[in-house]
Formats: structure tokens, C-alpha cells, sequence
């Protein structure tokens, strides 16, 4: 008996000490210590065959397989931790990786954070589109701007509402209330779509803002794709945003979406590669939401491999930079035969040409790498 | 060894070493050995209890340590958004606008709510597992049972809570005429009550166990039936014991993540009512850490988990408080 409660609280204390360690443990390695930064990359000629990359998680399937090819032809072990965006840059302020990936350009104080200044190369493209549960309607739903920042603002509440009738004229909408689901946990999905909202309303520009957590005005929030998707399809009336690629192999009915020129655009691979055909700046650090492109879906964006433009720091050798630099030109160029069997949209032609510039500007000790 | 008897000046354990110069040679070797043994014997004896003191020592620091690195790192946010930080109710991290209130409670809306659905259920499982069948087939089951609920991990209640507990409360909500969402405080509460009932159970039934049984049958003797025992024998005897369960058991609750955050809602607007979505401190961490990419966020995040802290402390400490006064009645 003495022994049963005995047992209990061991391991009752066991688990908490192991809660406790996980707790400080995230809290260091997440927590922008720059006493921590003596991990393998910083060595440099430690392993110089194998990358350490650390960032997206939206990236991540398509990097797997990407490094995996790679690695069949050339040898080269890339090791991804998809931590996150956010994270991902903290580890590369850090230096504790070779390059970050993220879905999100880095903002001006994640730039004044690094002690050299970082180049952003496009690598993909993503969509976020917006899933519904209407059993009652058989068409594809179609969205505007307006009615969508109005929704997601709270100030349509019912399906039948006018505003959602008059761009939908021939579907028969249910008298349901709306119930939005969006990301619970911090994510690039939420900043793509966050952006597109506040480009398109200046009302969820003033009251909501963008970023990869905001402060939602109304619904529910779903742990990554799945919770948002669980959320939408146990809910009836429920709208959510998720990634295009998760609603693609999980046969989600998503919305067509107006975009700039006043089309209804279905989200797809190609619509996407489509919204990225636009005159693209020098550093690539553009938002593809509401894309100018005609044919091209409104709510898209870049995810970014990130490095620093300077590439000997930390006694890293001039060979693991080359590596480093011909991977990425491999990626952009060659990887992106594998994009569209994961629903990832290859990139356009406009960004790679971009993509190329900025790989030429990286330099070992004042020298271009890539001729 | 220290041991030596050189011009009879004796140094330590000197009872056995008294007898040497009175005996035979091989009886002082025996001897001797005796001495090895014992000092080894006290040798162990002194490592053992060093062992336990440091391990000791090592808990207290482990647990300031984390206290410290939470204060530290949770410096940036006190110093940006002082104490309002506790009761302010906007969570906006793209304006930098940080306020814990709807996640402080909707952690003790949820914990609470939970303990007062488990807490019959366990002591009904400890009464009847402590006193009615103690062993047997049946008790054996329900016992392993039991202890099986704390050993199943968290994200697999989380799971099954969301694909059959909410769409059972989206019914329950339509049928009352709340907002029929499904997920929400009520949903997270019946997951954690699930959750915690072994720990009050376990504990319940091992105090009840203990209670003589003198007490018990002297109470029979009287004429007493089960009932009238139990009521007026076991439960005061072992109050203080199903109290530190019903405590561990919130403590487990308070610090509950992955269970909760897949069918609280997520949602940092204060809950109207305990049908409505809302949202935990740890939920809150879980799901923002990972891409908190401003200090500040950042630090209000660990603030958020210096209050977590605070809070099962502070509860633990009342909780301490009533166990004493129940015992020295």
C-alpha cells in the first residue's frame, strides 16, 4: 500500500522533472541564447559533407525528398530540422545552421538581429486556400476579398447573408451560422494569409494586422493543417484556411477566390506558379498576395532558403560554402521537377532568373562562389 | 586503514578494539577483519546517505534553476508590460499587446471544472477498491484500469475528444441552445476529468486501505453498516489523504497541454460561459513558441510560463495548508 502511493508519486515527480528539463531545454534552444551557438555548423570543417538547414515546416515534405535525390547523386547529407520559420531564423541569427528556411521574408528587426546581412533565395511556392463544410452546396463556393475580410472579421455571421448570396447567385445557402476555424499554433500559412486580408482590407489592416499569430476577432484555432481541417470538417458551416497541398490530398472542397483583375481563380499548382509570374525586386523579398498576374490565385506566397551573403564566418571552409551554394542552385533549378508530385507549384521562370542573381552575390571572403 | 593500535592510543569505533590485547593472535586477525568489515559497512553507510543528500540538493536546484531561468528570460516582458500583463485581456502579438487574464482562466475554468467532474468518480473508484473488494477478478480489472488512464498519452485523448467526445457536446450544445461549436471549456474538462481520476483514485484507495481495522470493526461491533463505516470512520480517517490526491490531480490538470489545445478552441477571447471556446497558459505555449519571433513575444511567452509556475505553487501551498489542518485535528 505504502509502496503503491510511493510508486505513484516517483513517477508522478519522474514526469514532471522530465516536463521540467523538456521545458528549460525548448526555452534554451528556442529562447535566442547565444551561448548555445557552438553546435556542429559553427565548427565548420567538422563535417564539411553534411548541411545543416533549420526553419519551415511548410518546406519540409518537399525538402525530404528534394535532399534525398540530392543526396543520390551527389553524396551530400543535408540534415533539416523543420522547427518552424520563426525558429529557423533564430538558429541562423544564431549561426548553428547553415542555411534557415522560411515562409516569410524577414522583418526589419529579425534583420537588425544578425551580425551579417542574410540573402533571402525563393525556393517554392505555397497557397493557402479556404475550406468549407456546406453539404447543402453542390458548386464550388466563390469568395471576394471583401466578403472573405468580412467573414473572418466577424461581420458576416450566416451563410445566407447578401453579400455571400450576390457573388454566389446560383448556389442555394444554407441559413447556418459561420464558424471559422484558423491556426492555433504560430505558422507561415496564417502570415500568407493574414497578409493577403490586410492588403485586400483596411479595416483587418487596422484592427488585425498580419503576422504568423495574430489576435483573431472571432473562431476557433485547430493545431496545424489537421486541427484546422478536423475542425472543418466535423463543423458544419465551419470555414477554415489551410495549405493548398494539405487540402489537395485530403480532397477538401476549397473556394474559387477573386483576385486583382477580378477573376475567379481556382487554387491549383498551376495558379500558383501563375500568381509568381510578376516582376519580381532584386532581393525576391515580395509577398505574392493579390498577385497583379490575371490567372494567377491571390493568396499565395514564397518560402525563402535563407544565408548569410558573407559565407566564411565561424572558420567555416570556402569547400563547405560551394556545397552549400550548389545545393540551392541544384534546388531552384533541377529540385523543382519534384514540386509538382507534392502539390508544391514549381517555381516561374521570372523567379528563378531572380533566384540566380542573388546566389551569384554570395561570396567567400569577398569572392563570388558561383561563377 | 586508520586502525591501528600503536602505544594503545585508539582512534575511532573503539569498543571492538578493546579486546584485542586480551585474546589469541588468530581471534585479534578475526577481530581485525571484524573492524574491516565494520568500517567498511560505515564506509557505505556514508556514501549511500551522501548519494541522497546531493540527490536531494540536486532537485532543489533543478526546480530554482528553472525558476530562475523563467524569471530571467521572462525580464524583457515584466519590464515592457509590468504587472497589467496579468489581468490585461488582449493577447495581440502583431501589436505587441500582451495580456494573460483569458488564459489564466481558461486554465482554472477548465482545471476546476474538471476536478469537480473526476472527483466523484474517484473517490467512488478508492471506496470501492479500498474497502468494498479489495481483491478479486473484478477489482483487479477496474484497478489496472484505472492506473492504464494515466499511462495513455495525452495526444491520444486529445484525439479521441475530438473525433467522439465534441461532436456528443456539439449535440448536448444544440439540445440547451448554446452556440453548437463542440470544442470549447466543457469539451477540454470532461478530456482532463477522464484524465486525472487515477491519481486521486490510486492514492484514495491506498489511504483507505491503511485504515485500521480496529476502528473499522469496533464501528461494525456498534451495529454500524457499511455505509454508516464509511461515512463515519473511513473518510475522516483518510480525509487528508484524498485531499493530496484531488490536489495532484489538479496539478496534473493545470499543466495539461496536448489534450487540451485539440479541443479547447484556441481562442483568445474571454470564454462568456463554460460552453465556449477558450484557452490555457500551456496550450498557449505550445502552440506560439515555435514561431515567437519578437523578444518580446518571446519573453511574454515565458512569462506565460512563469505564471503557470506561480500558480501550481500557490495552489500547492493552500493545498499543503488545508492537508495540515485536517491532520492535526
Amino acid at each position: 500500500m505504502k509502496l503503491n502511493s510511493f510508486k505513484l508519486k516517483t513517477s508522478l515527480a519522474a514526469g514532471a522533472l522530465f516536463a521540467i528539463l523538456s521545458v528549460s531545454m525548448v526555452s534554451c534552444g528556442g529562447g535566442g541564447s547565444t551561448s548555445g551557438s557552438d553546435s556542429t555548423a559553427t565548427k565548420g570543417n567538422d563535417d564539411d559533407n553534411t548541411l545543416i538547414g533549420a526553419g519551415s515546416s511548410f518546406d519540409n515534405p518537399l525538402f525530404s525528398k528534394m535532399f534525398s535525390e540530392y543526396n543520390k547523386t551527389n553524396g551530400l547529407k543535408v540534415n533539416y530540422q523543420s522547427v518552424g520559420s520563426g525558429a529557423g531564423i533564430s538558429q541562423l541569427t544564431n549561426k548553428t545552421v547553415d542555411f534557415g528556411a522560411s515562409d516569410a521574408p524577414m522583418n526589419g528587426k529579425q534583420d537588425s538581429a544578425l551580425s551579417a546581412p542574410a540573402i533571402h533565395i525563393p525556393i517554392t511556392a505555397g497557397a493557402v486556400v479556404l475550406s468549407y463544410n456546406l453539404p447543402e452546396v453542390k458548386d464550388t463556393l466563390q469568395l471576394t476579398p471583401e466578403v472573405l475580410a468580412d467573414i473572418f472579421l466577424g461581420k458576416i455571421t450566416k451563410w445566407n447573408d447578401p453579400k455571400i448570396a450576390a457573388v454566389n447567385k446560383a448556389a442555394k445557402l444554407p441559413a447556418t451560422s459561420i464558424v471559422i476555424a484558423h491556426r492555433s499554433d504560430g505558422s507561415g500559412t496564417s502570415n500568407i494569409f493574414t497578409t493577403y486580408l490586410s492588403k485586400v482590407s483596411e479595416e483587418w489592416n487596422t484592427k488585425v494586422g498580419k503576422g504568423s499569430s495574430v489576435n483573431w476577432p472571432v473562431g476557433l484555432g485547430g493545431k496545424g493543417n489537421e486541427g484546422v481541417a478536423g475542425l472543418i470538417k466535423q463543423t458544419p458551416g465551419a470555414i477554415g484556411y489551410i495549405e493548398l497541398a494539405y487540402a489537395i490530398q485530403n480532397t477538401m472542397a476549397y473556394a474559387k477566390v477573386q483576385n486583382k483583375a477580378g477573376n475567379y481563380i481556382t487554387p491549383s499548382i498551376a495558379s500558383v506558379t501563375a500568381a509568381a509570374n510578376i516582376q519580381i525586386p532584386p532581393d525576391s523579398k515580395v509577398s505574392l498576395t493579390n498577385t497583379e498576374a490575371a490567372d494567377g490565385y491571390p493568396i499565395s506566397g514564397f518560402s525563402w532558403v535563407l544565408i548569410y551573403k558573407e559565407q566564411k564566418y565561424n572558420n567555416r571552409s570556402q569547400e563547405r560554402a560551394a556545397k552549400l551554394l550548389k545545393l540551392i542552385s541544384w534546388v531552384i533549378h533541377d529540385g523543382q521537377q519534384f514540386s509538382g508530385a507534392l502539390n508544391y507549384a514549381p517555381l516561374s521562370p521570372a523567379a528563378v532568373t531572380v533566384g540566380d542573381n542573388i546566389l551569384k552575390s554570395a561570396t567567400y571572403d569577398g569572392k563570388p562562389i558561383l561563377q | 586503514m586508520d586502525t591501528s593500535v600503536d602505544n594503545g592510543s585508539i582512534t575511532r569505533s573503539d569498543t571492538p578494539l578493546r579486546v584485542i590485547n586480551s585474546k589469541t593472535p588468530e581471534a585479534i586477525v578475526k577481530t581485525t577483519q571484524r573492524i574491516r568489515r565494520s568500517f567498511r559497512q560505515i564506509r557505505t553507510e556514508n556514501v549511500f546517505k551522501k548519494t541522497l543528500v546531493i540527490m536531494g540538493i540536486i532537485m532543489v536546484l533543478l526546480v530554482l534553476g528553472i525558476l530562475l531561468t523563467l524569471i530571467v528570460q521572462s525580464l524583457p516582458s515584466i519590464k515592457a508590460l509590468g504587472p497589467k500583463y496579468l489581468w490585461s485581456r488582449v493577447w495581440d502579438p502583431v501589436q505587441d499587446i500582451y495580456g494573460a487574464w483569458p488564459f489564466l482562466l481558461g486554465t482554472l475554468l477548465s482545471s476546476f471544472l474538471a476536478l469537480i467532474i473526476s472527483i466523484p468518480f474517484s473517490i467512488a473508484v478508492a471506496i470501492f477498491l479500498g474497502e468494498y473488494h479489495p481483491s478479486g477478478w473484478l477489482p483487479n480489472l477496474l484497478k489496472n484500469t484505472v492506473e492504464l488512464i494515466a499511462a495513455v498519452p495525452s495526444v491520444i485523448y486529445g484525439f479521441w475528444g475530438l473525433a467522439v467526445l465534441v461532436p456528443i457536446v456539439r449535440n448536448f450544445e444544440t439540445h440547451i441552445g448554446v452556440e453548437p461549436v463542440g470544442v470549447g471549456i466543457f469539451s477540454s474538462s470532461l478530456i482532463l476529468a477522464v484524465m486525472i481520476i487515477p491519481y486521486a483514485a490510486s492514492l484514495g484507495r491506498s489511504m483507505i486501505q491503511m485504515v485500521p481495522s480496529p476502528l473499522k470493526e469496533a464501528a461494525y461491533g456498534l451495529g454500524a453498516t457499511r455505509w454508516e463505516v464509511i461515512r463515519s470512520v473511513v473518510l475522516p480517517y483518510t480525509k487528508s489523504g484524498l485531499f493530496a490526491g484531488i490536489l495532484l490531480s489538479l496539478g496534473r490538470a493545470l499543466g495539461e497541454t496536448m489534450a487540451v489545445t485539440m479541443v479547447i478552441g484556441n481562442t483568445s477571447i474571454i470564454p462568456k460561459n463554460i460552453f465556449a471556446p477558450g484557452n490555457t497558459m500551456a496550450s498557449v505555449i505550445a502552440n506560439e513558441f515555435t514561431e515567437a519571433d519578437k523578444a518580446v513575444y518571446l519573453s511574454a511567452l515565458i512569462e506565460l510560463g512563469l505564471v503557470l509556475f506561480l500558480v501550481t505553487v500557490v495552489i500547492n501551498m493552500i493545498g499543503k495548508k488545508i492537508i495540515d489542518r485536517f491532520t492535526n485535528e
